[in-house]
């Protein structure tokens, strides 16, 4: 376990968090989303023990392309379909949403510091990496009005449920691990799907559009 | 490893399904590989096979306590669906066709699965195959609904996700090994750090409780089920609830050796109350028949929750009342849309008079309204009744009147609609709709034998059926 590094990589994530909760332009959102999920790729490798478990490396690679390179360029091939750049009016604006994160962010890291973790857990930040992640996406999820920032949304809360995942990688089988990679894949296809018909339905990807259905 | 069939048969059915050419022979498929399914599963509910108790995946006694009944609505609902395919066969059928047997395989998994994983894998994969049988219809209220199911039934199914590694973590930290088989992890008990366990068991509530649909994550079921093909309202609300549903009882079951049973059954007693005033309230106000089926929904899973909250003696009841009410939700579903496409509108505004229009369907939808909001001798009063019964033995004498009060509210609202829709004198362009659709066999014949096996449910419950039930119980609560 070599805790320095894989805390800078963590680092990196919750940075990448406040980036994607500032970005007003799609394309930055997704490069933000993808950059998180190259970085949370590549923890796998250092949290081996001694030597580099084969299994390990395979669990890293596929998340790397599968959340680096699948899932974004699934979501830019919608956003180009939709034509659309840019998020104009969000529920929750781009500095409030920031300040949220940021502060969510320290409380992440207090809170964690009281949670009862095995000692070689509390000196990683995988937990309050996990927590800010998952605040992170909620925020978006609520925030923003645009269907493939949603998306985004909620592709970083799955990010942080992967991080807090971690803490099992030596534990979890390769079969669960893959499964999981490859639900949240197929998911995307499919909203990638749905987005695409929203926009031919209602000729906006605004989700303030669907309020059709209610009591 | 017969059991496996049970999982393998469907998905090779669905794969033949996307590669079959035609597309009015093609619904056939889903009969003919229901039927195969029927047969293995009740011939494993007969001859129980030996589980290993480290497997990942076997027909258990939870399983064969639930699966039969999931396999024999799915079969029944496949028979209405080759009628229901005759009349659309505008639409290319193969994406529904196909989906709905890879459901089937995935359902069968889902309640075989022993392990949190697994589990997980499973139920995330029903959710995305169900979406796009959810916009067969192509309008955009049916895309809004899908939408928003996505949203909602994403973020639970993450959140159980979160959950379920918390209670691989719980095993860590309590010095285990964070083996993820509810058999390893119930073998821990006490040893489970019980911090993690409690966070554990209220992010997997929160998260399969979205799935099943009970209140306040119940947002998606009113959109989903007004919008979705009637067919899939009944195997959603008969087959998908009921998976998300053996899933909180195996949790609880590790919960429970971990110590922490008594406030899991408190947390179970109160939500599933709450989900039954929910829905009693919302049924008293919905104008749309369709909606007032997902309603009715959300208050028998508040109804399954309410029995689990109660020990033993009520959660056989649940199980009873998982059989009684998917075959008589599957009566309603199967019946309502057989008078949704008559008469054009899913709203009592528009909507009245089809006693005339659609007699028969009318009939069924009647009985089964009476059915299922417990009138004797229709199975689920007698499931409510065990339900009530267990309540009352373990002194819950507040939650019982709230359930009773809900119940009869249930009625008030249900009989509002339903009267309002079938009564009166029809307007005279759904007469000349109704022309268009007639009442054939194939569309009449499946919702009453599900309500005939409701009835049959209630007056003569097998004894197999009983041993089954207290055999699931057994499982999950191996020293009461």
């Amino acid at each position: 376990m070599s805790p320095g590094i894989l805390n800078i990589l963590i680092g990196v994530a919750m940075g990448l968090n406040l980036i994607a909760l500032a970005s007003s332009r799609l394309p930055s959102l997704i490069r933000a989303m993808s950059l998180q999920g190259v970085v949370l790729g590549m923890m796998p490798l250092f949290m081996g023990h001694e030597s580099l478990d084969w299994r390990v490396a395979a669990v890293a690679v596929a998340t790397m392309v599968g959340k680096g390179v699948i899932i974004p360029s699934l979501l830019r091939r919608a956003m180009r379909a939709a034509n659309i750049e840019r998020e104009i009016e969000p529920f929750l604006g781009y500095v409030p949403s920031m300040m949220v994160g940021a502060g969510g962010t320290i409380a992440a890291v207090a809170l964690a510091r009281a949670l009862p973790l095995l000692p070689e857990h509390a000196e990683t930040l995988l937990v309050p990496g996990a927590i800010a992640s998952i605040l992170t996406g909620f925020i978006l999820l609520i925030g923003r009005v645009k269907a493939i920032s949603q998306v985004c949304g909620y592709l970083i809360l799955e990010n942080g449920i992967y991080l807090f995942g971690l803490l099992l990688i030596h534990s979890t089988p390769l079969l669960v691990e893959s499964g999981i990679l490859l639900d949240v894949t197929v998911g995307v296809f499919v909203i990638g799907i749905i987005v695409d018909r929203i926009q031919r339905a209602f000729d906006s990807l605004d989700t303030r559009k669907l309020t059709t259905l209610r009591e | 490893m017969i059991s496996l069939l049970l999982i393998i048969v469907p998905l090779v059915g669905a794969v033949i399904a996307a590669a079959w050419p035609d597309n009015r022979t093609r619904p056939w498929l889903l009969p003919a590989f229901g039927l195969v399914h029927v047969v293995v599963s009740f011939w494993l509910f007969v001859a129980p096979p030996e589980v290993a108790p480290g497997a990942w995946i076997g027909f258990d006694a939870l399983a064969r306590a639930v699966l039969p009944v999931v396999s024999l609505l799915f079969l029944i609902c496949a028979a209405y669906g080759v009628s229901y395919l005759r009349i659309r066969s505008e639409r290319p059928n193969r994406a529904f066709v196909s989906l709905l047997l890879a459901i089937l395989g995935l359902l069968s998994a889902g309640h075989q699965a022993r392990h949190l994983g697994i589990l997980w894998i499973t139920t995330e994969a029903v959710t995305l195959a169900t979406v796009p049988l959810l916009h067969f219809n192509g309008t955009p209220r049916a895309f809004e609904a899908t939408w928003k199911f996505l949203l909602v039934g994403g973020t639970g199914i993450a959140l159980s996700l979160l959950g379920s590694f918390c209670l691989g973590y719980a095993s860590l930290h309590g010095g285990g090994e964070g083996d993820l088989t509810f058999a390893a992890l119930t073998a821990q008990g006490a040893g489970l750090s019980r911090p993690w366990v409690l966070a554990a068991w209220l992010l997997l509530l929160v998260g399969y409780g979205t799935k099943m649909g009970i209140a306040p994550m119940h947002t998606w079921k009113p959109d989903a089920y007004g919008e979705a093909p009637s067919i899939v309202g009944a195997i959603l609300a008969g087959g998908v609830t009921t998976v998300a549903f053996t899933a909180i009882l195996r949790v609880r079951a590790v919960v429970g050796a971990a110590g922490e049973g008594a406030v899991a059954d408190r947390t179970l007693l109160v939500i599933g109350s709450f989900s039954m005033l929910v829905a009693a309230l919302f049924l008293l106000g919905t104008r749309d028949f369709k909606r007032m089926l997902a309603y009715s929904s959300v208050e028998h899973m508040g109804i399954l929750s309410f029995g689990a909250a109660l020990g033993g003696a009520g959660v056989a009841a649940a199980l009873f009342h998982v059989w009684s009410n998917g075959l008589t939700k599957g009566a309603l579903f199967l019946s309502a849309g057989n008078i949704r496409r008559a008469a054009g509108s899913p709203s009592m505004d528009d909507v009245r008079g089809m006693s005339v229009v659609t007699p028969r369907s009318a009939a069924i939808f009647v009985a089964g309204m009476f059915a299922v909001t417990a009138l004797p001798p229709f199975g689920p009063f007698f499931s409510e009744l065990q339900v009530v019964r267990a309540a009352l033995a373990g002194g819950h004498t507040a939650a019982t009147a709230i359930f009773l009060g809900c119940l009869l509210l249930a009625f008030f609202g249900m009989t509002r609609v339903v009267f309002g829709i079938v009564d009166g004198r029809p307007r005279p362009s759904t007469r000349l709709n109704g022309k268009r659709f007639a009442e054939t066999a194939g569309v009449i014949a499946p919702p009453l034998l599900l309500l005939g096996l409701s009835l049959w449910l209630g007056l003569f419950t097998p004894a197999i059926l009983r041993e089954a039930w207290s055999a699931a119980v057994v499982m999950l609560y191996p020293n009461p």
